[in-house]
């Protein structure tokens, strides 16, 4: 094995180009596990761990740039307001110790169905920054995800950041296990309201071979919060609509058995949990409504 | 490969190091430091549980080599780092008087002989002081991540103590003794002199 540390991103991208087969390594908490147990013998191992921009963000007009190191740590403390989805389900990884190291860019390299970014990524429609020796990408997150740990990089590409847009109204993340410290999901939800263009967005976690979408709730839900003209009137959701987003977010889920849970549980529970974030974001809109009529 | 860190405030040069070796294999096989102690080699445990310039991490899910020009402190250096931190210590010292060096490490014993100077930090005498010790397994990682919360805030509320602790796991004492360790080292902090006059 080699262990290649470049000290600047393009030293990174050339590594990567000579080695395709070399393990990108940040935090570790993916990589260093199949290492440990011998799942894993890379020819390669490539630290990015002294490319400190990696470890940056700005926060722009509409979007913030997460460099793919950001350790869930600084995304939990510095971009609640920002990206509350993203914030707080970077609250529910692992553990204090795990969210020091770990980052977005590592649970998108990985790409499993149940890392805990994806569905808050899914909802606000981010976008992977991807580069090679060869040029500069942008991949919508709706097409990043290709099965189960697989993703769209090419094996010269690298992660640089994510870019995600600005909440423009309340996010919700919601996860099942059994603690609230040091659970891998059972399946998990996010939702985003986005006010601004009248749409609503969802990202379903662990109960699927990939991060999905629950397309068709988004757009039922969209069509009548639309058709009610509860947008405008920051009227309470009425409990059947809720129930049927529930039902259909339920529907977008292709889960199976395994040791943390049933199919059916899983199934269920994405069901609850969408009706569960969705009553829980729209008060949170109401409530920012009413205050901003009464100022 | 050859890797130098600094651990426990020591220039370390460890060689040979296999490249997909973890920190924590470098501390315990070569350094000669196994305070730090090897569980679940997954992140669950938080028995690893050491400082990586200044931040608590599983040392068995950090690459030897990611260490590299790395500051570490491990349970070994938590009484130096702690006596530092309160402003009595070594800093001002020449640079490599500082810390605790390997061979008088090598020779702690778990009972401190009668008469021995041996140097608790305070979190550390909380622990014995409230019984939060059983096996011991736990407790280097423990340590480690509570002086940190005490570092970083003086006055935790039980939340803030449980989301602390939160990744580091102990199978004897059920945790509530651990927690009151960690709530009469914060106490204790807050009210020194009262402490001394009882």
């Amino acid at each position: 094995m080699d262990f290649l540390r470049p000290a600047t991103w393009d030293e990174a991208l050339a590594a990567k180009a000579e080695h395709p087969s070399a393990v990108p390594l940040a935090g570790g908490t993916d990589v260093m596990v199949e290492i440990n147990f011998d799942h894993r013998r890379p020819a390669y191992l490539l630290d990015l761990g002294r490319i400190r921009d990696l470890e940056e963000w700005e926060t722009g007009e509409r979007t913030v740039r997460l460099g793919a190191s950001v350790p869930y740590t600084r995304i939990m403390e510095n971009l609640r307001a920002e990206l509350p989805g993203l914030a707080l389900a970077a609250h529910t990884v692992a553990s204090p110790q795990i969210r020091n190291r770990g980052g977005v860019g590592g649970n998108l390299g990985t790409a499993s169905p149940a890392g805990d970014a994806h569905p808050a990524l899914l909802a606000s429609g981010a976008e992977v920054e991807a580069e090679s020796v060869r040029g500069r990408r942008m991949i919508p997150i709706d097409d990043f995800y290709r099965g189960v740990k697989r993703n769209a990089l090419e094996p010269d590409e690298l992660i640089r950041a994510v870019h995600i847009p600005k909440a423009t109204g309340p996010q919700q993340f919601s996860k099942v296990g059994t603690r609230n410290a040091m659970v891998i999901a059972v399946c998990a939800f996010g939702l985003a309201l986005h006010p601004d263009t009248r749409t609503v967005r969802t990202g379903i976690g662990s109960a699927a071979p990939t991060p999905v979408r629950a397309t068709a709730a988004e757009e039922f839900l969209t069509a009548a919060l639309d058709e009610a003209g509860l947008w405008e009137s920051g009227g309470p959701l009425p409990p059947s609509l809720a129930r049927e987003f529930g039902q259909l977010a339920a529907g977008a889920c292709n889960p199976i058995d395994d040791v943390r849970g049933s199919a059916a549980y899983r199934r269920h529970a994405v069901g609850v949990m969408a009706r569960r974030t969705l009553g829980w974001t729209w008060e949170s809109y109401r409530g920012q409504e009413r205050s901003a009529q009464c100022a | 490969m050859r890797v130098n860190i600094t651990v426990n405030g020591r220039p370390q040069q460890a060689d040979d190091v296999w490249e997909g070796e973890s920190l924590l294999y470098v501390l315990r096989e070569r350094l000669g430091l196994p305070g730090s102690k090897n569980a679940c080699e997954q992140g669950e445990c938080g028995s690893c549980t050491v400082r990586l310039d200044g931040v608590p991490v599983c040392s068995c899910l950090v690459a030897a080599g990611q260490a590299e020009g790395r500051e570490v402190v491990t349970v070994e250096g938590l009484a130096d780092f702690a006596e530092e931190r309160a402003g009595r210590g070594c800093a001002a010292g020449a640079p490599g008087a500082c810390g605790t060096d390997p061979d008088t490490a090598r020779r702690w014993q778990a009972r401190p002989a009668p008469g021995s100077d041996a140097q608790l930090a305070p979190v550390q005498q909380a622990f014995i002081d409230a019984g939060a010790v059983q096996c011991g397994f736990c407790t280097p990682g423990l340590l480690v991540a509570a002086d940190e919360l005490l570092e970083r805030t003086a006055e935790p509320s039980d939340a803030d103590i449980r989301e602390a602790l939160s990744g580091n796991l102990c199978r004897c004492t059920g945790y509530e003794k651990i927690l009151d360790a960690v709530r009469l080292a914060a106490a204790r902090a807050a009210a020194p002199t009262a402490e001394q006059g009882a």
